[in-house]
């Protein structure tokens, strides 16, 4: 059961958000917030915007309307690579990963935005180029060790099976450090026990880094399980908002989603 | 049995970064540098030196600057050989206007100009990508040999467009022989080479190879997508200027613009893809398979004509050539995309077990 | 005035030639997703071939025409049997660079298979100005300028028809959207790529037939066709409207250039202005004039 009492300040808000390709909609007038610490899940059907609402919180959809407040910081609309600087990272529904990089290379280029050393300087590779490269690379492997890859820390990711890529995804948004940890579906398309280790990692990295997590996830029983708050999204609106057991008994949302059962 | 890694366990993550972390590829490294830099000036005659070795590491130079730029950060250009000519005459310039330049860093400035030039036409692509940037890279191909013999004074206005490029004298050694002239470019070679593979497994490499898979999710990490891209046009740029610089200074004596034409483009684009796209190693294999292959070609030709009792029409030679260049780059994108680099990676694999079966 | 006009209008009709060769490229990509680099070799290989069974048999245009379709067809299926289909899923760009060796091999080919002497084609349509034009306009308008426009409006026509109205065709925008889901509903996409490849190669005989009547039949013929790039940049890849227009854009402002702007800096200019143009266009609207916007969904 997830502490539920967890009352940190905010760390990003989203208001009225209202995000449209062409002639569809995928977001109307969605604001909600979410508090330091938290673990928060968006729910909805397919097709809700569940996965348009992560890509305008960290940059990637500009929306039409609304504003991204992260940190206290006004945004009219988030800048990816100010998202990134800044203690945003995400995992995407399909894996985003680099298929022609090993593991390690992946891992490391979460930690790009950190390292310092000059075009010239990498060249030479001997000296500051060096340090650099060694100094992160323990720290990628701290993360390696957390997630147990060792085993698999030189494969090319494309050679990987579909949950081990999904891990590795999510190595890399933890190589950033970040304040803020946006997972596109992490459990998709994995067997019970992959679902397992993945809440154990995700509650872990909840807990022994502080980290404030944002998850999008169908499978209601380990939504229910983890997660502080949700919110509930339909046809790109706003249907439900608050902690499991209000959402349990929200009958806007029972209507939209958990009517069905699964 | 010969490449067995076991009992090489590396104990820390230093040595596992190394450059060549397994103890016969050192070995190997240190050999293939003894014979290059004593051994082949030693044993080589003039003619192979200057018409084959010479360009074949001229040629890998480019081949080089070609793979960072389409096998690394996959950026499709076909205006090779026009970097090479903005190298080749910037050097010139340089070295003729400036009294007491040296020659290197005339080579160097050549290379930077390549760069600049690399990353102007680099601008378009931010916005397209594949072939589009193709036919973009297709302009400067067209372009600058145009601008170079328009504007006189590029070749000094020489009546007849050609530059002939100045001796090279280093320290008041001139490097005027054969056996001097290759290790010139020897060295050269080998020390860019460094820098790239450095450049490769540095964050810049990481960050071309990312926005070369996924640049959506590189920018997500971080990865300023137009600044790494006009990186690897600039620094593709340079090794393909410098190559150019030696292409005229060290090869062949004069810088004619015609020369630096699309199919020069074309060859070291093919000597990319035969080599094995992003691949160091791959650039160098590359362009000695395309250097060599016309002898090989026009030499079998000329023994199956005395064999069959054929006389063959002038030119049969280059058209074969076109079919087999053609035809062996599909032969390798459909069999071995990664080349003769992956091929070579696959017979040291082999080298673990033989002779043992298994 | 009328020297502008007679500039422009020879401009445009040159830019009709660039589409013909735009137009297999169009083809080809509609139907497959492939950028066929090697099209202006097979405008080169058909006409090559044309001139030469012209040579060895002297055979009527009709005959001639017909035994060189028949030789571009069996190119086209080979082509799709050898090179594409081992490569199906591979990424655009490795197709992209198989076509690039491709174009290679199908030039060494031709010539080694027809020799590498200059040929005139002759299509008893001589390029000289209108008499009826010259004297009422005082414009020298080429009648062989003209005849190839009519005959590429016709193709353009004939093909907008096939591809919107007749089942094929819509077979073959199917497969160009999406393979899987086309084979999904049971289009035979072997029969389908085999069949875009000789319609591919039946425009490159027409467009070939055209261009070595004019310049004759040589290996520069292949560097022509590569103008057809920036016409697609202008037009747009899969659009065959697009493909016309912007030939006839890129013919004339070539044309235009050369004559009121070549002489200030040099002159030559033909030779990469087009290629400049669409650089800069590139920078503007990428996907062309006609082309979909691609909107990455992640």
């Amino acid at each position: 059961m997830a502490d539920s009492n967890k009352n940190g300040a905010v760390l990003l808000a989203v208001e009225n958000i209202a995000l449209a390709f062409g002639g569809v909609r995928a977001l109307s007038d969605v604001s909600f917030e979410v508090r330091e610490g938290e673990i928060r899940a968006i729910i909805g059907p397919n097709g809700a915007g569940k996965s348009s609402m992560l890509n305008v919180i960290n940059g990637v959809y500009r929306p039409q309307q609304g504003t991204v407040r992260f940190r206290g910081e006004l945004h009219r609309s988030m800048d990816p690579h100010y998202a990134a600087a800044h203690g945003i990272a995400r995992t995407f529904q399909n894996i985003a990963l680099f298929k022609g990089m090993t593991v390690l290379d992946n891992i490391m280029t979460g930690r790009n935005l950190k390292m310092h050393a000059g075009l010239l300087e990498q060249a030479i590779y001997i000296g500051r180029n060096r340090r650099e490269e060694l100094a992160h690379r323990e720290k990628v492997e701290e993360i390696i060790d957390f997630l147990q890859i060792e085993h698999i820390r030189k494969t090319p990711v494309g050679r990987l099976p579909y949950g081990l890529q999904k891990r590795v995804e999510l190595a890399r948004a933890l190589a950033a450090e970040p304040a803020l940890l946006l997972l596109d579906e992490p459990m998709a398309g994995m067997n019970v026990e992959e679902k397992q280790d993945m809440c154990r990692f995700i509650l872990d990295v909840n807990d022994e880094f502080s980290t404030t997590i944002v998850l999008i996830e169908h499978d209601m029983g380990v939504v229910m399980d983890i997660c502080d708050r949700i919110v509930v999204l339909d046809y790109g609106r706003k249907i439900g908002d608050g902690t499991a057991d209000e959402i349990r008994n929200n009958e806007n949302v029972i209507a939209a989603y958990l009517g069905v059962s699964h | 049995m010969f490449y067995r890694e076991t009992g090489q366990f590396k104990t820390s993550y230093a040595a596992d970064q190394a450059l060549f972390p397994i103890r016969q590829d050192r070995y190997a490294m240190v050999a293939m540098l003894v014979v290059a830099f004593i051994g082949i000036p030693l044993f080589f005659s003039d003619y192979w030196l200057t018409a084959l070795l010479i360009p074949v590491l001229v040629f890998s130079l480019a081949a080089l600057g070609l793979n960072l730029l389409t096998g690394y950060a996959g950026q499709l250009s076909l205006g090779t050989a026009a970097f090479m000519a903005v190298g080749a005459v910037a050097a010139y310039n340089f070295q003729l206007r400036i009294p007491g330049m040296p020659i290197l860093l005339s080579f160097v400035l050549g290379g930077l100009s390549a760069a600049v030039t690399g990353m102007l036409f680099g601008l378009p692509s931010l916005r397209i990508k594949g072939f589009y940037l193709a036919v973009a890279t297709l302009a400067a191909q067209f372009f600058i040999p145009w601008l170079v013999t328009k504007v006189g004074w590029f070749s000094n206005y020489s009546a007849s467009g050609v530059i002939t490029a100045q001796p090279i004298v280093i320290l008041s050694i001139a490097f005027n022989s054969p056996q001097k002239k290759y290790l010139l470019v020897l060295a050269i070679v080998a020390l860019l080479a460094l820098l790239a593979k450095n450049l490769t497994r540095s964050r810049i490499g990481r960050a071309w190879m990312a926005v070369r898979d996924m640049d959506v999710a590189a920018e997500v990490i971080g990865i300023r997508i137009l600044q790494t891209k006009l990186t690897a046009f600039a620094v593709s740029s340079f090794y393909c200027g410098v190559a150019g610089a030696l292409y005229a200074f060290a090869y062949l004596g004069s810088v004619e613009p015609d020369g630096f034409n699309l199919d020069l483009s074309f060859r070291i684009l093919f000597m990319v893809i035969i080599g094995g796209v992003g691949s160091i190693l791959g650039s160098f294999l590359g362009a000695a398979f395309i250097t060599l292959m016309p002898i090989v070609i026009e030499v079998l030709l000329t023994q199956a004509g005395h064999a069959f009792n054929l006389t063959l029409e002038p030119g049969v030679t280059s058209m074969v050539q076109l079919l087999v260049f053609g035809g062996l780059i599909i032969f390798f994108l459909i069999v071995e995309p990664h080349g003769l680099a992956r091929l070579w990676q696959i017979t040291k694999e082999k080298l673990r077990l033989w002779p043992f079966p298994y | 005035m009328s020297f502008f006009f007679e500039v422009l209008i020879g401009g445009l009709l040159a830019g009709v030639m660039y589409s013909l060769v735009a137009l297999g490229f169009v083809l080809i990509y509609k139907a497959s997703g492939v950028f066929n680099f090697a099209q202006g070799a097979m405008v080169f290989f058909a006409a090559l071939t044309f001139v030469g069974l012209q040579e060895r048999f002297g055979l009527p245009f009709w005959a001639t025409f017909g035994l060189s379709l028949a030789t571009m067809v069996v190119l086209g299926t080979l082509i799709e049997r050898i090179v594409l289909r081992p490569l199906v899923n591979q990424p655009q760009i490795t197709l992209f660079m198989a076509t690039i060796g491709l174009s290679f091999f199908i030039e060494g080919l031709a010539q080694l298979v027809w020799g590498t002497n200059v040929r005139r084609l002759d299509i008893g349509i001589k390029d000289e100005p209108i008499p009826a034009v010259l004297q009422h306009f005082d414009m020298a308008v080429s009648s062989f300028d003209l005849t190839a426009a009519v005959v590429a409006g016709i193709l353009v026509a004939v093909l907008a028809v096939f591809f919107h109205v007749t089942r094929v065709g819509r077979a073959l925008r199917a497969v160009a959207d999406d393979h899987q889901a086309a084979l999904a509903v049971g289009i035979p996409l072997k029969q389908i790529w085999a069949i875009v490849w000789s319609v591919a190669g039946f425009v490159a005989l027409v467009a070939g037939l055209m261009w070595g009547a004019r310049n004759g039949v040589q290996y520069a013929l292949t560097f022509v066709a590569l103008k057809a790039l920036p016409v697609l940049i202008l037009g747009g890849f899969e659009s065959v409207p697009g493909a016309i227009i912007g030939g006839l854009i890129i013919g004339a402002l070539e044309k235009l250039a050369e004559v009121y702007l070549g002489p200030h800096i040099g002159g030559g200019i033909e030779g990469w202005f087009a290629y400049m143009m669409a650089l800069l266009f590139l920078l503007v609207r990428p996907e062309g004039l006609f082309g979909e916007k691609r909107i990455d969904r992640v």
